[in-house]
């Protein structure tokens, strides 16, 4: 399993309060000289909840994730995000607040002229973890990708799912408690897209890891709702009734099978830069909303 | 932003302009100040900044030293055809001496290391910014400046004054073997007259003048690479800038350089 190489000073008793938010938005607004992108967006992401951004392109799911890790600042409105206010914090505040953060880029963002290990290893060179820790983490980050065979190739050697693995390896590898996955399934087969929903399931489940996931596939937010990684059989296993925890008492069964109960996920859609929806996957899936049932549509 | 349903005036315009260069002046007064303080404060990447002096400095190696030889060389061809007229051949080591030392030496060497380097750097930090791996770096918790800029900065203040002893060193070699071959010059007559021409504030001048010149070319050139805007254009268009205003702005610094250790050294 990956090790945390210290302990996260963002995240001692102080600053996580159970029943808080981990992550708020409240009325976020942000534009370009086109216009407001992001009108007024609130919600709020609790510990262990696995946030989906439903939205179509150019909806402003890479900006939330952006502002959200203080790459961007608002116009207008306050981002809460592990008790800290973003938009007053220096960059050099943020620079050590992102370190308890994963971010994973739509595009990959791989370092082009470093190879796989050394991006993966960037984290823990900036740490100054010694050489071989770094080399033992790294090989331990690339195996939970399955990637342990492309250590010294470099990115341009890769396909394009292969490079969002070194991208989630990348942002994993320091065992993040909060990563922002953008777009990680866009453009990929549905093969490479489940393999990559698998890596967030194992991310959630093993590592406990809080996470918002931007796509346009409303399948990611079924996947991530409906499965579970399994630690004992070390694969993925069917999770029916959206993991809501200890809502339904049926569930209590799996818990005498020494399972736990996937965190709940929930889904956000985005339109107009407004949050058009929010609720379960299964709300989703069984609403009459003509928008919504567009999404599913897209599903088939 | 300017409302684009009006025709702006050519007031506006020209108004716009200024305040867009007084604001990229305020950005690149920043990030020299930012490149400057993380010298002094950890963590210092030392790895990249080796790299960076083996790219600038021994890569330059070769096109300083060319360009030197040949400098060398035809400051004695048109200087020598002068010095003929009097009879005073014996002074050719010293006229390349002073020129080469004081003036060509760093000026030549840092316009072509501006044209290698400056490019080359505002093209790879241009292309970092395009492809979000600048942003990737900050989303690590690394600072781009201290881990891109900084070891760039120093290595180039570092290498460029060495780069113009090689260059002032061949060139005066290249003089001599020119001054040899046309005006059948010994050895020691050159080289005895071309050393004692040089005074201390001359060598001041060539050694001080190459550190602000690294310091130029290489802060214009992160600053174009990092204000990149707009994909493979943009950061074409900033390789170009980074190497012409770099290249302007030594000739000028150069100007008022030479003016003020003039000044400083005059007896
Ligand atoms: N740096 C920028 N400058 C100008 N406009 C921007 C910038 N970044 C984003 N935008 C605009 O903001 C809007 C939302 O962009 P964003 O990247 O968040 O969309 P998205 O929901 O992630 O789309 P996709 O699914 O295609 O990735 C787009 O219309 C885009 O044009
Ligand atoms: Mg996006």
């Amino acid at each position: 399993m990956l090790r945390p190489s210290r302990p996260a000073p963002l995240l001692d008793a102080n600053t996580i309060v159970p029943g808080e938010p981990l992550i708020e938005f409240r009325d976020v607004s942000i534009g370009f000289d086109e216009g407001d992108v992001l009108r007024g967006l609130s919600f709020d992401v609790s510990p262990g909840e696995t946030k989906v951004f439903l939205g179509e392109s150019g909806s402003g799911k890479t900006l939330i994730m952006k502002l959200a890790a203080g790459l961007l600042q608002a116009d207008a409105g306050h981002i809460w995000v592990m008790g800290h206010n973003i938009g007053e914090m220096s960059e050099n505040e943020l620079l050590d607040f992102r370190r308890h953060l994963g971010f994973v880029f739509q595009e990959g963002a791989l370092f082009d002229s470093m190879t796989v290990a050394e991006n993966v290893a960037f984290r823990l060179r900036e740490e100054n973890v010694p050489d071989a820790e770094v080399d033992e983490r790294v090989r331990e980050a690339l195996k939970f990708v399955e990637l342990e065979a492309a250590l010294d190739k470099y990115p341009a050697e890769l396909s394009g799912g292969m490079r969002r693995r070194v991208s989630i390896a990348r942002a994993l590898v320091d065992r993040p408690p909060l990563v922002f996955y953008d777009s990680p399934t866009a453009g990929l087969d549905p093969v490479t897209s489940q393999t990559i929903i698998t890596l967030i399931l194992r991310g959630r489940d093993l590592q406990g890891v809080t996470s918002l996931l931007a796509t346009h596939r409303v399948q990611d937010a079924f996947g991530l709702a409906h499965f579970r990684y399994d630690k004992e059989s070390n694969r993925v296993v069917s999770d029916d009734g959206n993991g809501a925890r200890g809502v339904e008492p049926g569930h209590d069964q799996r818990q005498v099978q020494g399972a736990a109960v996937a965190p709940p996920t929930n889904v956000l859609v985005l339109r107009e830069g407004k949050v058009y929806f929010e609720g379960t996957a299964e709300s989703v899936l069984h609403s009459s909303d003509e928008y919504l049932k567009k999404f599913l549509a897209s599903a088939e | 932003m300017p409302d684009t349903s009006e025709t702006p005036s050519v007031l506006s315009f020209l108004g716009d302009v200024a305040k867009g260069q007084v604001l990229a002046l305020q950005d690149y007064s920043l990030l020299v100040v930012q490149s400057v303080a993380n010298v002094f404060t950890p963590p210092r990447y030392w790895t990249d900044t080796l790299e960076q002096m083996d790219l600038i400095g021994v890569g330059s190696l070769g096109i300083v030293a060319i360009a030197g030889f040949f400098i060398g060389g035809v400051l004695v061809l048109q200087t020598s055809s002068q010095f003929e007229r009097f009879g005073e051949t014996a002074l050719t080591g010293e006229a390349v001496a002073l020129a080469l030392v004081r003036e060509l030496g760093p000026t030549i060497t840092a316009l072509l290391v501006a044209g290698r380097n400056a490019s080359g750097i505002a093209s790879e930090l241009g292309s970092m910014v395009v492809t979000e791996q600048v942003d990737a770096m900050r989303a690590l918790g690394t600072d781009p400046v201290r881990k891109l800029v900084t070891p760039r900065v120093v290595a180039m203040v570092m290498m460029l004054p060495l780069l113009v002893a090689v260059a002032d060193f061949v060139g005066l070699g290249g003089g001599f073997l020119v001054a040899y071959l046309t005006l059948r010059l010994g050895a020691v007559q050159f080289w005895t007259t071309a050393i004692r021409a040089l005074a201390f504030g001359d060598l001041v001048q060539g050694f001080v003048k190459p550190l602000f010149f690294g310091f130029v070319i290489s802060t214009i050139g992160c600053f174009q690479g990092l204000r990149v805007k707009g994909g493979t254009q943009g950061v074409g268009r900033a390789t170009t800038s980074a190497v012409v205003i770099s290249s302007v702005v030594v000739i000028l610094v150069d100007f008022f350089l030479s003016k003020l250790l003039l000044y400083m050294f005059q007896k």
